[in-house]
């Protein structure tokens, strides 16, 4: 049976890893590698690397650096961050990423969706959706959480899935770094919507949070970094009670 | 042990190349022919699609030297994910394409008969069918990491080595004598992909 995979997600500027609260107030966590060979020895399911400054500083990602990091994982890695051409993407897998996510430039040039799926096949590319409530309704933002977009994540997820999207990570920018649990309805909305994998993101704040965003939430995996960076709670622990909850994990 | 990993254009090199490192081997990058007769054991990865690899690997002549390497010195041969596809008859993604032909079956889509997300994304259990030495300390029923949207069905049953439940069952590990094929990514596999190339290294 596949198993509902639990991602500790690896928010970095320069080779600092950083976590803020909504996509804000960043404060340093560590060190990047030291953290990576920390969850390589702890066979966590799957790593997200994100970094937060490439797109808004308009610049490619820092190939030399996923190199470095991608050979301590012996598991998969999805990179994202400043990505906005084939040779980014081809650059990136070719060191060791096994996905790329996409997010601003999923919104600003579409085609590249389907060119990177063409190309590369589906399965090696996320499209990172964020999504802020905006006058109580939903709405997808861009260059880390900065800029509108007036999408709607529902209708956005649709796109991206028909243009060959393998999976979303969908962030709530509103409770992301909040610990105060994932946000469920719009979980729920997006992954009913697409047939891909749909991995929440955004709120984890303790074990229930995240059995509730699969079995209420309907997602593939969750995402979480504050609740492992500033609290004593595992991935393994997080996936032993997602198992005695009746959802099937890697233990 | 001279592990060679054949570059053919089809993506994810390097984390082969880090994972036989760490599992004891000499891993080389080849992109010809002609570096292949360093070779103890064989290597062939790759992401991708179906006919861009047959064609990729027929463009740098690699497929007749491949061939007497494998068929002819059988020197042993790991096929991963698209690199086991390979070994096929035949191929149906985006078009009929002729694969390599070591083992005797078809690569095609995987046909959700549920609500299965394709591609199959994800730590699934490997379940061992026959004995091989390929599975020497690896425990039953344990998960690897597969990402894929076709599978390899064999026309003989003795090369199915080990299946995997999703849309149905589908065969994860096949074999024959010295030619091994895995659906799933070993070097992305943590502790048991590990395992699992040590002991393709020990054949």
């Amino acid at each position: 049976m596949l198993k509902t995979r639990v991602i500790p997600t690896m928010l970095y500027k320069d080779t600092t890893l950083v976590k803020g609260a909504s996509f804000d107030s960043w404060r340093i966590v560590g060190s990047l590698m030291q953290t990576v060979k920390v969850y390589n020895m702890r066979e966590v399911d799957e790593l997200i690397f994100l970094d937060i400054s490439a797109s808004r500083q308009k610049r490619h990602p820092d190939f030399e650096l996923v190199d470095d990091f991608a050979d301590e994982c012996f598991m998969p890695l999805t990179v994202g961050g400043g990505i906005s051409n084939i040779e980014d993407t081809r650059k990136l897998l070719s060191v060791g990423a096994d996905k790329i996510s996409l997010n601003s430039a999923a919104v600003l040039t579409p085609a590249l969706i389907s060119k990177i799926a063409a190309k590369f096949g589906s399965q090696c590319l996320v499209i990172s959706i964020d999504v802020k409530k905006t006058k109580g309704k939903y709405e997808v933002f861009i260059h880390s959480g900065t800029e509108p977009t007036g999408l709607d994540p529902v209708d956005f997820a649709t796109i991206v899935e028909s243009l060959g999207a393998g999976e979303i990570l969908l962030t709530s920018i509103d409770l992301d770094g909040t610990m105060k649990g994932y946000d469920i309805k719009l979980t729920k909305k997006v992954s009913q919507a697409v047939s891909i994998p749909v991995i929440a993101s955004g709120g984890a704040g303790s074990y229930q949070d995240m059995y509730k965003a699969v079995a209420q939430g309907g997602a593939s995996a969750i995402a979480a970094a504050s609740i492992f960076h500033f609290t004593q709670k595992t991935p393994l622990e997080a996936k032993k009670y997602l198992h005695g909850k009746g959802i099937a994990t890697r233990i | 042990m001279n592990v060679a990993i054949i570059d053919y254009g089809m993506g994810n090199l390097d984390s082969a190349k880090r994972a036989i490192e760490e599992a004891g081997g000499n891993p080389y990058i080849i992109k010809n022919s002609k570096d292949l007769k360093y070779a103890t054991h064989i290597i062939l990865p790759g992401d991708g699609a179906f006919p861009d690899a047959m064609t990729n690997l027929k463009k740098a002549n690699l497929v007749e030297s491949l061939k007497s390497k494998v068929l002819g010195e059988h020197i042993p041969f790991l096929g991963i994910c698209l690199g086991m596809q390979l070994l096929a008859d035949t191929g149906y993604e985006g078009r009929q394409m002729k694969g390599l032909g070591w083992i005797k079956g078809e690569v095609k889509r995987l046909i959700p008969p549920k609500k299965e997300a394709i591609p199959h994304i994800g730590w699934n259990e490997v379940n061992f069918i026959k004995k091989s030495p390929l599975f020497k300390d690896i425990g039953a029923g344990k998960d690897f990491y597969f990402v894929h949207s076709f599978h390899f069905i064999c026309k003989y049953k003795n090369n199915i080595l080990a299946q995997t439940s999703y849309c149905g069952k589908f065969n994860s590990i096949i074999g024959n004598n010295n030619i091994f094929g895995v659906q799933f990514h070993p070097e992305k596999s943590q502790k048991a992909g590990l395992q699992l190339l040590k002991n393709f290294l020990t054949l």
